[in-house]
């Protein structure tokens, strides 16, 4: 397995986290890139290869901006909310093809101040075919895409709502603890029982949020991580999958399985460790009903026992499975995961603000596109 | 029929065209390979089963089953705001395949797993006809 360990976590940043601004995407993701890079102790000149997160900025815009000279390696990893960890194997395979020794993922939008979730999936090329033969029927958002494999989970396996709003409760108390998450307010299951439906079984706060922001990550190659400014965060295992019918929910033959499922045993296998092994997940979450499905597809509990899994407080600090330590995509800010990856990395440095004590093996996922899936294990130097 | 129609419609193309038709004449045509038979949805190019790129049209039985769905209570898009709440049914059709749209005439309250369904044709423009699920 000539990726396990290839390369290594070795910087990651952060822009302020917004709900509104008049800034650029660009200039977001410059400045989260840039946080990254100095996070890992380089210049932006020393980065050679560049993952940016689709319909975004490109290769020419870090070129221009950071003065790279010699830039070795360019390209985009189009898998919606699975891009930004899937982008961690394709660095791993271009570090260890020789080609590069650090390339920087990155992301910057205005999710909340620029187009909003409903208009923006009708420009995507990988939602034509919901565009033809679904959103002519008032079939637009994912939201309303993805509550029918939330309503199909609860039918065949007495899914609650109760058990959903778990999900979203522990996430908010997790991101109560950190200086730079955009939902501070405290939540309670009967605050979410309140909360408006959206698109049936799916509440407003079953929902990620909109956000204007960035984030980025250094993935740097093994012989060029341990004399960094930071302790390396080693990539052990790593894989990307891609559901039946990977476009069209409606045609999948098992609507409660996600791309992740097939990638999962791959990343465990390349990794070399099992759940017990795991102190802490940072869960792509879309919605409430994601992280559940993905922590049975990731095989923390069989198909069926994801909404028993989560009771309980399951998915908090002192939990069975701490998930979601920074506030997620529902309750820090949707920055389609990128937010995932720098939250574990801190963790297993840690210097997480809402640390798992001694965490040393953990795992973040990505989700995205109506079921591609993505996942990374890593482990503290 | 609306003559200021605000929703979202389709740009059919020559794979897809011929479903449109179907549609407009009060039929649910499927793609069928028109080699090893295989009947496929939402219309492509090619049959994931022997990969031929031959296509016929098979006329689909009008019937089905509810494999799942959603309530929607917010307009993502300005033209359902009239229209909220609405149903948005997944349909088990005989044929192997599953079509995705509103239901006429259902109430929540009866919505099930296995609930049987019917096709029924909703003519929003003068080009654009959209299947519905009724009930039986």
């Amino acid at each position: 397995m000539p990726l396990r360990e290839a390369g290594a976590v070795t910087g990651v940043g952060e822009t302020k986290y917004l709900r509104g601004t008049d800034r650029t995407a660009l200039s977001f993701q410059l400045e989260a890139s840039l946080n990254a890079i100095r996070d890992a102790g380089l210049k932006p000149s020393d980065i050679d290869g560049l993952i940016p997160y689709g319909h975004g900025a490109v290769a020419e815009d870090f070129i221009t901006n950071f003065g790279i000279k010699d830039l070795r390696f360019s390209a985009t990893t189009p898998m919606g909310g699975a891009s930004a960890v899937a982008s961690i194997q394709c660095a791993l395979a271009v570090i260890d093809a020789g080609i590069c020794n650090h390339v920087l993922l990155s992301l910057g939008r205005t999710g909340y101040s620029g187009g909003r979730i409903g208009a923006r999936v009708q420009q995507m090329p990988q939602f034509k075919l919901i565009g033809e033969f679904e959103m002519p029927s008032g079939a637009i958002a994912p939201a309303q895409l993805y509550a029918p494999m939330a309503r199909r989970h609860m039918e065949l396996y007495g899914t609650k709502s109760t058990q959903l709003a778990e999900i979203a409760v522990t996430t908010r108390q997790h991101a109560m603890l950190q200086s730079n998450a955009t939902m501070q307010r405290p939540m309670t299951i009967e605050d979410h029982q309140a909360s408006r439906m959206i698109s049936d079984p799916l509440r407003l706060l079953d929902c990620s949020l909109e956000s204007d922001g960035g984030a980025a990550v250094v993935i740097s190659a093994v012989d060029r991580c341990r004399d960094l400014r930071k302790p390396p965060v080693m990539v052990m295992g790593v894989a990307e999958g891609h559901p039946d019918s990977p476009s069209a929910i409606t045609q999948r033959p098992d609507l409660t399985t996600l791309g992740l499922a097939k990638a999962a045993p791959k990343a465990f296998a390349m990794a070399g460790v099992t759940h017990d092994d795991i102190d802490v997940a940072e869960i792509y979450d879309c919605f409430t009903y994601i992280v559940m499905c993905q922590l049975e597809d990731l095989g923390f509990c069989k198909k069926g026992e994801g909404g028993a899994f989560v009771e309980n407080g399951a998915l908090g600090l002192n939990g069975r499975l701490p998930v979601n330590t920074h506030g997620g995509l529902l309750s820090q800010a949707h920055m389609a995961g990128m937010n995932h990856i720098v939250e574990l990395t801190r963790q297993l440095r840690g210097e997480a603000e809402a640390q798992v004590p001694d965490a040393e093996i953990g795992l973040v996922t990505g989700y995205g596109d109506m079921g591609d899936g993505s996942i990374a294990i890593m482990r503290r130097d | 029929m609306d003559t200021t129609y605000d929703k979202l419609v389709p740009a059919p193309t020559p794979d897809t065209q011929p479903y449109w038709d179907g549609l407009k004449e009060h039929r649910l045509r499927l793609q069928r390979c028109a080699d090893c038979g295989k009947v496929r949805h939402y219309p492509r190019p090619m049959c994931d089963a022997c990969w031929s790129m031959n296509t016929d049209w098979v006329d689909a039985a009008g019937t089905g089953t509810v494999h799942s769905w959603t309530i929607t209570h917010y307009a993502f898009h300005p033209g359902w705001k009239g229209d909220l709440p609405y149903i948005l049914l997944t349909v088990d059709l005989p044929e192997g395949v599953r079509l995705n749209a509103q239901a006429r005439g259902i109430s929540e309250s009866a919505l099930r797993v296995g609930l049987p369904v019917k096709v029924g044709f909703e003519p929003v423009t003068e080009e654009l006809t959209l299947p519905v699920f009724e009930a039986v």
